[in-house]
């Protein structure tokens, strides 16, 4: 089990640092892009920017929040981490970050709630390595549910923020 | 005890009716509802009669007599006569027989008649009589286009309670309202106006995303929102009549919660540029921003005290939200209510005495009245649950619109301020959110 996985991280190491070396040395002559592949092994990171849709870590892309609150709960440190890494990677990489709240409670203080929780996933984004001016916060408040039943099995999964990437 | 009182539309009535709404959508429901909490107080007995129609041409769409009686019945002051139980037709004063209606208990009786104006107008003449003095109180003509009958018949019901009860009636004055309608994710969202009951839907604005927070300006020409149009929110002010408009803020964050001034000059909103939510005042003639508040909390929906003086607004700086007063110059706030874990967006009545507010308890949300004029602060709840929000104030204080839910859908009720007397509006189809009560109209 172990040693295949292990064949295939190291294949998306080298197109990872292969893509990563495009984005900062775009004059670079065409040869040249090869050779700094081998020059700067495992530098670029562990992810390429096809992991977004692999790497099970990074498909996970909603945070979730308990009432009326905006503190990230411990489950989803490693989904923080994650995007934070492949967002300190990729610094071309940008991010949407839009907050939600369920229907309880006025319209406009959702508003509020839902862009306290953007702002709450934000500052953990970079605290863990990303960069502010990579993220922007919006919050939909309870515009948008994704499930409109009255009771908290549905109102659960409406308090949450979405990480949606404008550019991967 | 609970009295449900089902009053059916004619047939006729419906037609035209669907036929006029300037949407598509059609209306949900033929059977306005009312509820009745308490049958036994003293709701004023009254008699309308079928307004008579000489020389009138076609006989008018619209039964005057129907809506003035519907009107009276939703304010939770006066029960109307049933139709059917008005078994004489009197269309003149000196044609009532008084001891037929004095029998029946009845305290006061409306005769009327409609007729040609002349170029597509109808005059309606009626008056009103106090049964056991078998007194004219008064008499009064009032002409309209056919086309805008009911109208016409909101101004009778509004001449009606004045008269009777002291206090300006508020029949003839418009709502304004969000719908959404379709299945994401093409959903159409829908700024619109209606009568205050709920008839002759205009659409104001349709988008693709969210509208919400619609307030009107106190002339009653314009419309400021929220649009979600940009991809993040922004507030307009749109004249209604001709559908120009103008964009007031579309700063970094939130622009919401606008509200206007009691004299229209200035524009309270939120905004959180500067980091979180907190509430500005935008002279709008300047466009220049004062700060009101300055807090890390939520600070929003902010409304203006009837004087202009202050601004009673929505904060969580103790917890949970709780409503707030600050100075419209800018200065400390002071808490306003200590009753319920949650309380938000308050709609204040004329007078400056009551204030309306979501009230929110464990995972039940109704509408709360807080009645600041006996000094002490006595809060009453006006709906039943479980998820209220958005209380309006009618122009005389008199009655409470409100949104609620039924299953996934939102729906609108009006409610009189003691919670006494409860009314689905009939309206067009769809999510129903957000109503805001007009200001008194102008003849």
């Amino acid at each position: 089990m172990n040693h295949p996985i292990r064949v295939a991280i190291a294949a998306l190491l080298c197109v990872g640092v292969a893509a990563c070396a495009k984005k900062v040395k775009p004059t670079d002559k065409p040869t040249e892009p090869a050779r700094s592949t081998h020059a700067e092994p495992a530098k670029g990171g562990k992810y390429t920017r096809d992991s977004l849709e692999t790497d099970p870590c990074l498909r996970q892309r909603v945070v979730y929040f308990d009432f009326d609150k905006s503190e990230i709960k411990g489950e989803f440190q490693a989904q923080i981490a994650c995007h934070a890494e492949y967002l300190r990677q990729f610094p071309d990489a940008r991010v949407s970050l839009e907050g939600n709240a369920d229907e309880r409670g006025t319209r406009e203080y959702n508003l509020g709630l839902g862009e306290r929780r953007g702002n709450a996933v934000q500052s953990a984004l970079v605290a863990a390595g990303a960069g502010s001016s990579q993220l922007n916060v919006v919050s939909y408040g309870e515009e948008r549910p994704v499930c409109k039943e009255h009771g908290e099995s549905c109102w659960s999964k409406n308090r949450r923020v979405e990480i949606v990437y404008t550019v991967k | 005890m609970r009295i449900t009182t089902c009053l059916h539309w004619p047939a006729t009535l419906l037609l035209a009716l669907v036929a006029g709404a300037a949407s598509a959508q059609g209306l949900t429901g033929d059977v306005p509802t009312i509820d009745i909490k308490d049958g036994k107080v003293s709701a004023l007995p009254i008699i309308i009669v079928l307004f008579a129609a000489e020389n009138a041409g076609l006989p008018p769409e619209t039964d005057v007599a129907d809506v003035v009686r519907m009107d009276l019945n939703r304010s939770g002051q006066f029960r109307a006569l049933p139709k059917n139980d008005v078994v004489e037709f009197p269309s003149r004063g000196s044609e009532i027989k008084f001891p037929t209606w004095n029998l029946l208990k009845q305290a006061y009786i409306t005769v009327g008649r409609v007729s040609d104006a002349g170029g597509g107008a109808l005059r309606v003449e009626f008056e009103l009589y106090d049964v056991a003095r078998q007194e004219r109180l008064f008499g009064l003509a009032i002409t309209g286009q056919r086309s805008d009958l009911r109208s016409v018949a909101h101004q009778v019901a509004d001449a009606i309670y004045e008269k009777i009860l002291n206090v300006r009636g508020a029949f003839w004055t418009r709502v304004a309202y969000v719908t959404s309608t379709g299945v994401a994710p093409n959903l159409q969202y829908s700024l619109m106006v209606a009568d205050s009951d709920g008839y002759n839907p205009q659409v104001v604005v349709r988008s693709r995303e969210p509208l919400l927070s619609p307030a009107w300006s106190p002339d009653g020409k314009k419309l400021a929102y929220v649009s979600f149009e940009r991809g993040d929110s922004a507030i307009y002010i749109q004249e209604i009549a001709t559908g120009s408009r103008q964009l007031i803020s579309n700063r970094k964050g939130i622009n919401g919660a606008p509200a206007f001034s009691p004299d229209g000059s200035r524009l309270a909103l939120t905004l959180s540029y500067v980091g979180n939510p907190e509430i500005f005042v935008m002279d709008l003639g300047s466009k220049a921003l004062t700060r009101l508040t300055n807090h890390f909390a939520i600070d929003t929906e902010a409304t203006w005290t009837p004087d202009g003086q202050s601004l009673i607004f929505t904060s969580d700086r103790s917890g949970k939200p709780q409503l707030y007063q600050v100075p419209a110059t800018g200065g400390d706030a002071a808490r306003v209510t200590f009753q319920g874990e949650y309380n938000a967006r308050a709609s204040i009545s004329f007078d400056g005495n009551k204030i309306a507010m979501a009230q929110g308890s464990g995972n039940v949300y109704r509408i709360a009245v807080l009645d600041r004029s006996r000094g002490g602060g006595q809060v009453s709840s006006v709906s039943p649950g479980s998820v209220d929000e958005s209380p309006s104030f009618a122009p005389n204080g008199s009655m409470l619109l409100y949104a609620a839910t039924e299953g996934p859908k939102g729906v609108l009720y009006a409610v009189s301020a003691d919670g006494r007397v409860r009314q689905r509006l009939v309206l067009a189809d769809g999510d129903v959110r957000e109503p805001a009560w007009g200001p008194f109209r102008q003849r």
